[in-house]
């Protein structure tokens, strides 16, 4: 499609970019510091964005996919999905950071308006389908995230984290790139499908070798890895996590994430999934080499941290590794499991962090030690944490085992057992951190002072926005079908 | 529809008991006390209605809960099911009028947990899919791990999440055998053809048809050991019983007799229901009698017998050494599953019932006596028969129906299945029998340190047993008396279900 006519359907991208300059612009007209006018513009802007892309979904959704801009990007209900989930992550992380008490009053308009350009480039993730705008986008969302990663100007470990972020970062989107010329070097294209079909016929003729095909895939990935902090790729996290304020470091571990996963499958499914390539180079044994490393990885490292955001840091890494799983093979089943893991990795993490920052505020600590004692004092925040903490293990009945329930039949179904039985286990290791959470809830007394904790009503009301799909999401049918939808509309072209 | 009911009434109760004032905890405790004796009313109308003529489920609801895996909300009972639901509805009030006095702090968390565990295990007893009861064998998990950790004793973090690490590790193997059996269940001669199941009686019957994948025999071997596995660390059978005395100590009374009375059978439940019914192939693999591996179901039987019997003997904390007899006597169950005859798996249902039975008689005992003393050391006491007269005498009969006197419950089951395993594995039921011996051994010493002998002057105040502590004691002592003398009260509930069982067994 021509570049004008896209953009009636490029609507949702434009309301953000309108609504981060109006961020900025309102910023300057305001001059109370401490109010909050600012929050809860970008949270119209989310708003807005939201039902936009609904009505762009429900409008032009049934047509099939539609290629915008001349092939660089699509709209299919692949990237509606990631869309919505993105923007709940988003509206997610404005409500924690209008409630959290680290981030510098005077910053607040760079801080939003940032907050939705980095909504705008993770959209352009999950739709980009050429490498060009796939750079592109990912480097948008990764140079957001350095200011935002170091947003607590006055803490040195946070400007220590964005540090550590762009050098990590550098390198990664420096191999990527070189990797990406690789590929446009091997077939002269960038469109993801065109790379699909000429790389099938080169290897077919035999005019180039699986092994450049292998180099160029992993460096790729190792972009991709960098972002869902797959390992060898995952070491900026943990200091990262532990740096930035927490409303991004959830925001991080969730949309991040997500979006990095929405590129994943985008990039090898539709570049790489059809089948004479994957006879070719057997990158399906990588993936799950790679995950299973992952996964471990990050349950032990998880297993002795005391700090609660940095625990959460490294088990956000397993949970990529369990993610990946679904990715190995690349089925339709498969990509249905990681859609629903991560809707329901989206409520249980943002949960938990939303639980940090509540715990973060009234008693000064992100250490296991200042959970001493919750249950007694505000029950039903630690009763909440007590939720996600179980459903991120994987316990039924919450929502987090039937998603792992379902990441596990999609790989056993290609008859990887013993990868299955390396994430089992990985959930078994996974308990023992979460439960020393739980515990010092619990199990232990809190210190000296037991004041009884209040919280507004607020408060509670967005706890049990997260508290309620955790419990239920398994329970409902229509969950299992949606992911199956995204999934179906996917073309093998 | 009287069955989910009766399923899902502790967990209204549950509901309910959240919403009241935490101050109220008189109220607290009477509405728990109410929301369990439903279920119990309910059982005992189901037992008395349930048609014995027959093996076929009954009271069945099936209606689809998850479409996309075809899963579905499928309950009902049987002989075998309809027993255990009856023991688990009966120590429901049992257990909270045993917590009525001695739960210091949060009683209303208390009871709103205790009622979500029945819940649990009520389901997981009723249920007839495969993903369903997966989801009721683990919803017990997160109430035990409170239970434990929160009210139990001194080292009560460290036995919650053992318990916890423990059988999570089981049931993550089971997770793998179960979705193994879910992929498998619509190929038939390496063909997939209709819709995958997870229904349990259609999974039975497939695994019966020459040429579908579930009645290979390697695969029903493999998916065998992984359930197995994750039965075993319930039940437990060595060597996964570590947690179990740990667990059993720490945990308050109430909670030590739900582990003992139901928990355990929740193990030996899933291997009746799971591994015997659907793996017939798979547990001839074990209990053929050719080689190790044909011996080894009835060898682990053997060793939980003598090992648990050995360590009860050589116990002086009163607790442990129940907690020892306990898998001692799981180990029966085990005998008589693997001899997988009439008398051997009649004798091993029986005796979980019987086992539930008694071992929740000996884990009140135990409290009583804590409550008073505040310690449990064996032998810390001495002549206590002399100050309560009472207690000595239900103690006397809880320990002779354990250690399996003639005329009591105890020795029914035991009988039976060691008769069973008699006919398959001479030389290994010959040799569980010192268990039995062990067993008087152990029980006998404990009665002659505890009641007899010089009355230690410390213990001269000691009150006599009270009225509520008799009350959740009688019903107890009564089904073992009468189970005793009377054993096909029970044994008519079941004998259908067992002879079908038997047809199954016998079809390979």
């Amino acid at each position: 499609m021509k570049n004008i006519d896209s953009l009636l359907y490029f609507t949702p991208e434009i309301l953000l970019v309108i609504f981060a300059v109006a961020v900025i612009l309102l910023d300057l007209v305001v001059k109370n510091r401490e109010s909050s006018a600012v929050a809860h513009l970008s949270l119209v802007g989310c708003i807005c964005t939201f039902a936009a892309v609904l009505f762009i979904h429900f409008s032009f959704g049934d047509e099939g996919p539609i290629s915008l801009f001349l092939g660089m990007i699509r709209l299919d209900t692949f990237s509606s999905f990631f869309k919505i989930l993105l923007l709940l992550a988003t509206a997610a992380t404005i409500l924690f950071s209008l409630r959290s008490e680290e981030l510098d009053a005077r910053l607040k308009g760079e801080y939003y308006a940032l907050l939705l350009a980095i909504t705008l480039g993770m959209f352009l993730m999950a739709s980009s389908t050429n490498l060009l705008m796939i750079f592109i986008s990912l480097e948008t969302v990764s140079l957001t995230s350095y200011i935002l990663a170091g947003f607590l100007t006055h803490s040195p470990r946070s400007s220590e984290a964005a540090f550590k972020y762009i050098t990590y970062g550098a390198v990664a989107s420096g191999t990527m790139l070189f990797g990406l010329s690789f590929l446009f070097g091997m077939t002269g294209t960038g469109d993801l499908a065109q790379i699909a079909g000429r790389l099938t016929e080169l290897l077919a003729a035999g005019d180039i070798a699986p092994l450049a095909v292998l180099i160029a895939i992993t460096f790729v990935l190792a972009g991709v890895g960098y972002k869902i902090a797959s390992v060898p790729f995952h070491m900026w996290s943990p200091d990262v996590y532990e740096g930035a304020p927490i409303p991004i470091t959830a925001f991080l571990s969730v949309a991040s994430k997500s979006a990095g996963f929405a590129l994943f499958i985008r990039f090898f499914y539709t570049g790489f999934g059809s089948t004479g390539l994957m006879e070719s180079v057997n990158w399906p044994l990588m993936l799950a080499i790679v995950s299973a490393l992952t996964m471990t990885v990050g349950n032990l490292a998880a297993l002795p941290q005391q700090n609660v955001k940095r625990l959460l840091a490294y088990s956000s890494i397993a949970h990529g590794g369990y993610l990946l799983m679904g990715g190995v093979l690349l089925t339709s089943e498969g990509i249905g499991a990681i859609l629903f893991y991560l809707v329901v990795y989206l409520f249980m993490n943002l949960g938990a962090f939303y639980v940090v920052v509540l715990v973060a505020n009234e008693v000064g600590s992100e250490m296991i030690d200042g959970y001493r004692g919750l249950a007694s004092h505000a029950p039903l925040v630690a009763g909440a944490m007590m939720i996600f903490l179980f459903s991120l293990t994987g316990i039924p009945p919450f929502a987090g085992f039937f998603g792992k329930w379902i990441l596990f039949t999609a790989v056993l179904e290609q008859g990887y057992y013993w990868l299955a039985l390396v994430g089992l286990l990985n959930s078994v290791v996974s308990l023992y951190y979460y439960a020393r959470i739980v515990k010092a809830m619990f199990f232990e007394e809190a210190g000296e002072e037991t004041d009884s904790v209040s919280f507004s009503t607020g408060t509670f009301a967005l706890l049990s926005v997260f508290v309620i799909p955790t419990i239920f999401i398994g329970f409902l049918n229509i969950f299992y079908t949606f992911s199956n939808i995204s999934v179906s509309v996917m073309p093998m072209q | 529809m009287l069955l989910s009911l009766m399923i899902f009434i502790p967990l209204l109760g549950m509901v309910a008991v959240l919403l009241l004032p935490r101050e109220s905890e008189e109220l607290v405790k009477r509405v728990t006390l109410l929301f369990t004796l439903i279920p119990l009313a309910l059982a005992v109308y189901l037992f008395i209605s349930y048609d014995r003529s027959t093996a076929g489920t009954q009271y069945v609801t099936n209606v689809p809960w998850i479409d996309a895996f075809n899963i579905q909300y499928h309950v009902g009972i049987d002989g075998l099911s309809v027993t255990l639901l009856l023991l688990t509805a009966l120590l429901g009030p049992i257990c909270v009028i045993a917590s009525w006095r001695n739960i210091e702090k949060g009683i209303k968390a208390y009871m709103a947990l205790f009622l979500l565990l029945e819940t649990g295990m009520l389901g997981f007893f009723a249920a007839l899919d495969l993903f369903l009861f997966y989801v009721f064998f683990e919803l017990t998990l997160l109430p035990m791990y409170f239970l434990i950790g929160v009210w139990g004793g001194p080292r009560r973090e460290y036995a919650a999440i053992k318990f916890f690490l423990y059988t999570l590790f089981g049931s993550v193997l089971m997770l793998v055998a179960m979705i193994a059996v879910y992929l498998n269940s619509n190929i038939v001669n390496g063909v997939a053809e209709g819709a995958r199941t997870f229904d349990i009686p259609t999974l039975i019957t497939l695994a019966a048809t020459q040429g579908h994948a579930l009645a290979n025999s390697d695969f029903q071997v493999w998916v065998f050991v992984g359930f197995f596995i994750g039965f075993a660390v319930k039940v437990p059978i060595f060597p996964f019983h570590t947690w179990l005395p740990d667990a059993h100590v720490e945990a308050p009374t109430a909670i030590s007799v739900i582990l003992a009375g139901i928990l355990l059978k929740m193990g030996t439940y899933g291997l009746v229901r799971i591994n015997m019914a659907m793996f017939p192939q798979g547990l001839d693999h074990f209990t053929d009698g050719i080689g190790f591996w044909g011996n080894s179901l009835a060898l682990l039987g053997f060793i939980n017998i003598v090992y648990g019997s050995f360590c009860a003997l050589a116990q002086t904390d009163f607790k442990k050494l129940v907690a020892y007899s306990s898998i001692g006597h799981m180990g029966f169950v085990i005998l008589g599953l693997a001899a997988r005859n009439d008398s051997g798996i009649t004798g091993a249902i029986l005796q979980m019932f019987n086992h539930g039975v008694i071992s929740a008689m000996l884990f009140l005992l135990v409290g009583v006596l804590y409550d008073r003393a505040h310690h449990r050391e064996i032998n810390g006491f001495g002549g206590l028969g002399t100050r309560m007269p009472i207690y000595t005498g239900i103690t006397t009969l809880a320990f002779m129906a354990s250690l399996g006197l003639p005329g009591l419950s105890g020795f029914v089951g035991e009988a039976l299945s060691l008769l069973g395993a008699y006919e398959r594995f001479k030389f290994l039921t010959i040799l569980s029998t010192i268990g039995i011996v062990v067993g008087a051994a152990y029980f006998l010493w404990t009665l002659q340190r505890v009641f007899l002998g010089t009355l230690n002057p410390k213990y001269e105040a000691l009150p006599e047993i009270n009225g509520r502590e008799i009350l959740t004691l009688v019903p107890l002592g009564i089904l073992t008396i009468v189970l005793g003398v009377w054993p096909n009260f029970a044994i008519d509930m079941f004998r259908e279900s067992v002879t079908n069982l038997i047809d199954v067994l016998n079809a390979i």
